[in-house]
């Protein structure tokens, strides 16, 4: 019996942005219900009263002046775009337009 | 004489290149042939940059002859992994959905060896956005372990790895989340260094989990490592989390007596899964170090079983979030048959991302989804702080934590790639370090019955390296035997 059902695979596939083909869901429900029992053995420790660490070192917000600084050249940022026009990044149609 | 000086270190090829014994040039000649002669069996590199590195070598040459210092790695060939931006070549992840990338910018870690003169061979084959222990995650090719063909290098910072154990590079960078600079040096008999989480700048390092990753150098001895983190260490105002600390020159802890270290084993690590041969290279190593004076006491981390759960936790989230970025809009690949933005997000993430890349972003979402936030990833993070408090016990009884740093040595093409938690479970003594945040290292400690490498860990406290370094060196130069050049080499 595993940890995760095909339904719940395809919810976070929605999530993730990812397409998967019926192969796909089926491993990945044995693969991710494989892995997540693993991670179950966390359970027999007790964390009540330990603070979760996000970070191993003790971080302070990191101020800066405001000041104009010399940065990358539009050329530069615009060279790996899988499509441009000027100063935009091209996309696909966003809204369909039927609904208007 | 050629096969001679790409055998070198950098240290020794330092004092060559100043005695006038060979020039930059003639030694990046010498890497390039060796590279071109050997590479199409050991498939370390994804590109290399000829022109870039002789016109690299011929300005050390210049500055060499009018006596001026070209610095510490000046003409010493670097290989670098294909996870750090740099505007030479591409920059890939050894992923389609990256592939052909053209930094605008150089990872400050690469500038830094740039600044220290060092002459850049090209970029090095790794697991998908770092994703892996064996580098079969590649979508780009299949790096073979220099000590036999038929095995993995490790990873994923196999490239890297393979690289300097086939003389292909004098030192190469790698980057290691979970093990990734370490497990490969060990199975490819090379020194690997992760230094402390901030010791050296992230900034152009592609992220895979941010609060893990750090870079860190492969190199042929402990010398030359120490030179490299030299060179990489320090404050860097384009990464937030480096820290401000000085740093000091690590050469210095060559070389010294290692009387005052209390060498620490954790009883953890030396249980039933650890095979006799790789626990008897393990202690027959400490006892070199307690022949050269080191104190040896036991030590307990008791949270090591649960260092693979919490770690594939936390950095599957990190790596959920992290990889969202890759989206199709304003770099790699899109998808050219998306018709409106929805599907240009998901059929290029799922035609660009390979099975593991995508598997880990499956993971990481669940984990960081409504619902199961507070059962796995809330609860990784306060295991996390168990483990790092583990270390922090054991380091009051201890300067140095010696252990192995993989179960068995490398393993053969296809053996745990149909497994993934048997993959997972590869990265069972290496995990800890990247979660507590500490620096570790694994250097060569002889040959298993299979003929291939055997790695010891060093683990030390939060930027003590020059301890490490210390330790490390002692061993090294006391083991009382060369671990020699891979067969391929």
């Amino acid at each position: 019996m595993s940890k995760i059902t095909t339904e719940d695979v395809e919810y976070v596939a929605g999530l993730a942005q990812l397409i998967l083909d019926d192969d796909s869901k089926e491993r990945l429900v044995h693969e991710m219900g494989d892995i997540l029992n693993y991670m179950d053995a966390l359970n027999e420790l007790d964390t009540e009263d330990i603070e979760p660490m996000m970070h191993v070192l003790d971080l302070a917000n990191v101020y800066r002046e405001d000041e104009v600084k010399k940065s990358l050249s539009k050329e530069d940022v615009f060279k790996n775009a899988p499509k441009s026009e000027g100063d935009y990044f091209l996309v696909p149609r966003i809204l369909d337009n039927t609904e208007s | 004489m050629s096969q001679e000086i790409i055998q070198k270190t950098a240290h020794e090829l330092h004092d060559d290149l100043r005695s006038g014994a060979t020039t930059a040039t003639a030694l990046a000649e010498a890497q390039l042939a060796h590279i071109d002669g050997h590479d199409d069996k050991v498939k370390a590199y994804l590109e290399t940059w000829n022109d870039e590195a002789l016109a690299q070598a011929a300005a050390i040459d210049d500055a060499l002859s009018k006596g001026n210092d070209p610095g510490l790695l000046a003409g010493i060939p670097i290989g670098l992994k294909d996870n750090l931006v740099t505007t030479t070549g591409t920059t890939g992840c050894s992923s389609q959905i990256l592939k052909g990338f053209e930094s605008p910018y150089t990872a400050t870690a690469v500038q830094k060896l740039y600044d220290a003169g060092g002459v850049m061979m090209g970029k090095l084959n790794m697991d998908e956005f770092a994703m892996g222990s064996s580098t079969e995650n590649s979508s780009m090719q299949k790096t073979a372990n220099p000590w036999n063909l038929n095995c993995v290098p490790g990873g994923s910072s196999g490239g890297s790895a393979a690289s300097v154990a086939a003389n292909e590079a004098v030192i190469s960078i790698g980057s290691d989340t979970g093990g990734s600079i370490r497990q490969p040096a060990a199975f490819c008999g090379c020194v690997g260094l992760k230094p402390t989480y901030g010791r050296v700048s992230r900034y152009g390092l592609i992220a895979f989990a941010s609060s893990l990753d750090q870079i860190g150098p492969l190199t042929k001895d402990v010398e030359d490592s120490a030179w490299a983190l030299n060179v990489l260490s320090g404050k860097d105002p384009h990464d937030a989390t480096s820290a401000d600390l000085p740093v000091p020159d690590y050469r210095e802890a060559l070389g010294k007596d290692i009387n005052d270290i209390t060498i620490g084993l954790p009883k953890e690590y030396f249980t039933d899964s650890l095979g006799d041969d790789m626990r008897q290279k393990i202690e027959t190593a400490v006892d070199v170090l307690k022949a050269q004076g080191a104190k040896v006491v036991e030590v307990e981390l008791p949270h090591t079983n649960h260092g693979i759960a919490v770690y594939y936790i936390l950095a599957t989230a990190e790596a959920s979030a992290n990889l969202a970025r890759f989206d199709g809009v304003r770099y790699g690949f899109r998808h050219p048959d998306a018709k409106d933005v929805k599907e240009m997000y998901t059929m290029t993430k799922s035609e660009g991302f390979g099975p593991e890349v995508q598997r880990r972003i499956m993971l990481g979402t669940y984990v960081l989804s409504s619902g199961y936030y507070d059962a796995y990833y809330k609860k990784a993070q306060k295991v996390r702080a168990l483990i790092r408090r583990d270390f922090d016990q054991a380091f009051e009884k201890c300067d140095i934590i010696a252990t192995p740093t993989t179960p068995a040595s490398a393993f053969e093409f296809g053996a745990k790639s149909q497994d993934p938690l048997e993959m997972y479970l590869n990265d069972i003594y290496t995990t800890t370090a990247n979660l507590a945040g500490v620096p570790a290292i694994s250097l060569p400690c002889g040959l298993t019955e299979q003929q291939l490498p055997a790695g010891l860990q060093l683990i030390g406290k939060p930027f003590a390296e020059a301890d490490l370094f210390r330790v490390s060196h002692a061993y090294e130069q006391n083991r009382g035997f060369d671990m020699g050049h891979a067969p391929i080499a």
